[in-house]
């Protein structure tokens, strides 16, 4: 493998030749690079292109042809069937109800987090996480176990009439609770990187501290705002695991769409189940696509906001 | 309280944005834990134990398990591949198949199970082409592995891109000048530079395979001893009204993955640490 080099006979990355410094320093891409680095890089992309083509666009397509496998009337049929509508309901109420409790929670504590230092914020930041080391079915174990009937508190609701367990109210915590550290996550690193200059100068200029947070924090943050909304809304859609556990699976009632999906599915009416499982995928696409689209703008938030550095800029 | 707690004090509003975030992670995640750690502390030892030690309880946790490990080795290597050609390399559609990348985390998991699985059974797209190889993928443990590569893949990828852009040509270049061959630059001098983010990736998709369950129960066929993971087998114990096996299970579930996570923490604040000494 080694051997001597010398000045003018630079040997790059598998460029085994001859080659003048200065195209060594343009990079290694390109010009008559050794066949064999080709052939290499060639390989690598063909291996990786069929990687992900099998792993990620034929999923894609599958849900798609069985979905239609009978036609658009059975698949239109399928989508409109009360029970479907009842858990398309379900789905949209959850997603709703977890991403308003998750986007105040969130504001909240990137405010407390993101702007403020004190002692305990590292263990807070990480319990803000612990959501994500946690598995989706223990996730809907401790709902079950603080509320369910066997519990204390659960037998209070009871007597009070308040069903949480294989109810609404479950599915709207698990889902908030599987989601809880999406929005947060977003905001504090944010309002960390942004710094405290301009609100501190608004409260100098005798705004209050809704005025503050309002016109100063806001704006600021606003893309890293949707983009954790984003994130969290396709995630609350398909949560199935915390949600499965607390739901009871009582049809048309407590199934979401995803539940609506494996019920279908364990049933073997595989086109009714791909063509709900067609409206969940349809979602993700889109938040995908915004996520996307969002990411740019994203950026610019992500920028300190200093004043001082603005004004090294300005001669 | 106000001054005692922040050291700067000059924004308002940490007293009631700290109270209502301690309220909320106090409601959603310390509550559950102190019920289940209380309806454990008062329950039955014995019993717990005993579940612990039943045959199908053990088969389940080392399927979970090893799947798992396996599932996340794998992905670390095509991760590594993908991320490295997404990054380094211009060729059509590249964009979209990096936009992609994120399908598994924005996809429901049951969504994807059932994708999975049709595609591998026997007589789906892909099975089809691996019966003749006598390679059963769906309702075997195979098909776990596979399940959880596809949840697994968007954490290794996205924790090596920005790792892969951060480094430099030139130090490649520099080791190529000093005469190390393809092999040698890439062993000595970019797989240590990337090796923090690589095992970063793959512990996160290990402590996520952990406990997955969406995508996995369709796949897996689900025979007790067998292909039946631990997650399910927590599902199975509340159906069966065992709440005590069920919570058992998932501590040490927990107590699992947790560990996973806090390992790669601890490694990861050496190697920063270890870095900040060395530019410094």
């Amino acid at each position: 493998m080694m051997r001597p080099p010398t000045v003018e006979n630079r040997p790059l990355i598998g460029d085994r030749g001859a080659r003048p410094l200065r195209k060594a320093a343009s990079g290694s891409r390109g010009t008559g690079a050794d066949s064999g680095v080709r052939l290499l890089r060639a390989a690598a992309i063909a291996v990786v292109v069929g990687f992900l083509a099998t792993f990620l666009i034929l999923p894609l397509a599958v849900v798609f042809r069985e979905a239609l496998r009978h036609g658009w009337r059975a698949y239109v049929a399928a989508i409109t069937e009360p029970e479907a509508l009842a858990a398309v309901r379900l789905t949209l109420c959850a997603t709703v109800a977890a991403l308003l409790l998750n986007t105040v929670f969130g504001l909240f504590a990137a405010w407390c987090l993101g702007k403020h230092r004190f002692r305990g914020r590292n263990l807070l930041l990480s319990l803000i996480d612990l959501p994500y080391a946690v598995s989706p079915v223990v996730a809907g174990l401790l709902l079950v176990m603080l509320f369910g009937r066997h519990s204390w508190l659960g037998g209070i609701l009871a007597q009070w009439g308040i069903e949480i367990i294989f109810a609404v109210p479950g599915i709207i915590l698990a889902t908030a609770f599987v989601t809880l550290p999406m929005i947060a996550r977003e905001l504090i690193p944010i309002m960390e990187a942004q710094g405290t200059e301009e609100e501190e100068a608004a409260r100098l200029l005798g705004a209050n501290g809704f005025q503050i947070f309002w016109h100063v924090t806001l704006p600021n943050i606003r893309w890293a705002l949707l983009y954790g909304i984003v994130l969290c809304t396709a995630r609350a859609m398909g949560e199935f695991g915390a949600v499965s556990v607390v739901s009871g699976h009582i049809r048309g009632s407590t199934t979401t769409l995803p539940l609506h999906v494996e019920i279908l599915y364990n049933e073997y009416r595989f086109s009714a189940a791909f063509a709900a499982a067609s409206l969940l995928t349809i979602a993700a696409l889109v938040s995908l696509i915004s996520k996307r689209v969002m990411e740019r703008a994203y950026e610019q938030d992500r920028r300190p906001h200093k004043i001082q550095s603005r004004r090294k800029n300005t001669p | 309280m106000h001054s005692r707690f922040s050291n700067r004090g000059a924004l308002p509003g940490l007293g009631l944005s700290l109270g209502i975030t301690l309220a909320y992670l106090g409601v959603m995640l310390l509550l559950p834990w102190a019920a289940l750690a209380g309806f454990l502390a008062s329950g039955d030892w014995r019993a717990i134990g005993s579940t612990l030690r039943e045959p199908r309880v053990w088969a389940a946790i080392r399927l979970s398990f090893s799947t798992a490990l396996i599932a996340a080795l794998l992905t670390a290597v095509m991760g590594f591949l993908t991320a490295w050609v997404l990054v380094r390399y211009r060729f059509p559609f590249r964009r979209w198949l990096d936009g992609l990348i994120d399908l598994p985390f924005a996809l429901p998991t049951a969504v994807s199970g059932i994708a999975l699985t049709t595609l591998f059974a026997p007589n789906g797209w892909i099975g089809r082409m691996l019966e003749p190889l006598g390679v059963q993928a769906a309702y075997t443990p195979l098909g776990i592995v596979i399940a959880l590569m596809f949840i697994g893949l968007p954490f290794v990828v996205r924790t090596l891109q920005p790792a892969i852009e951060d480094l430099d040509p030139a130090m490649e270049e520099a080791a190529a000048c000093l005469g190390a061959g393809p092999w040698a630059t890439f062993r000595r001098v970019v797989f240590p530079s990337l090796f923090p983010a690589l095992l970063t990736g793959a512990t996160l998709a290990f402590a996520r395979g952990l406990g997955e369950y969406g995508s996995v129960i369709f796949i897996a066929g689900n025979l007790p001893m067998k292909t039946e993971i631990a997650p399910l087998l927590i599902v199975i114990k509340l159906e069966e009204y065992d709440y005590q096996g069920a919570a058992a299970l998932a501590v040490l579930m927990s107590l699992m993955s947790l560990s996973a996570l806090w390992a790669i923490n601890r490694f990861q604040a050496r190697v920063e640490a270890f870095r900040y000494t060395e530019t410094a």
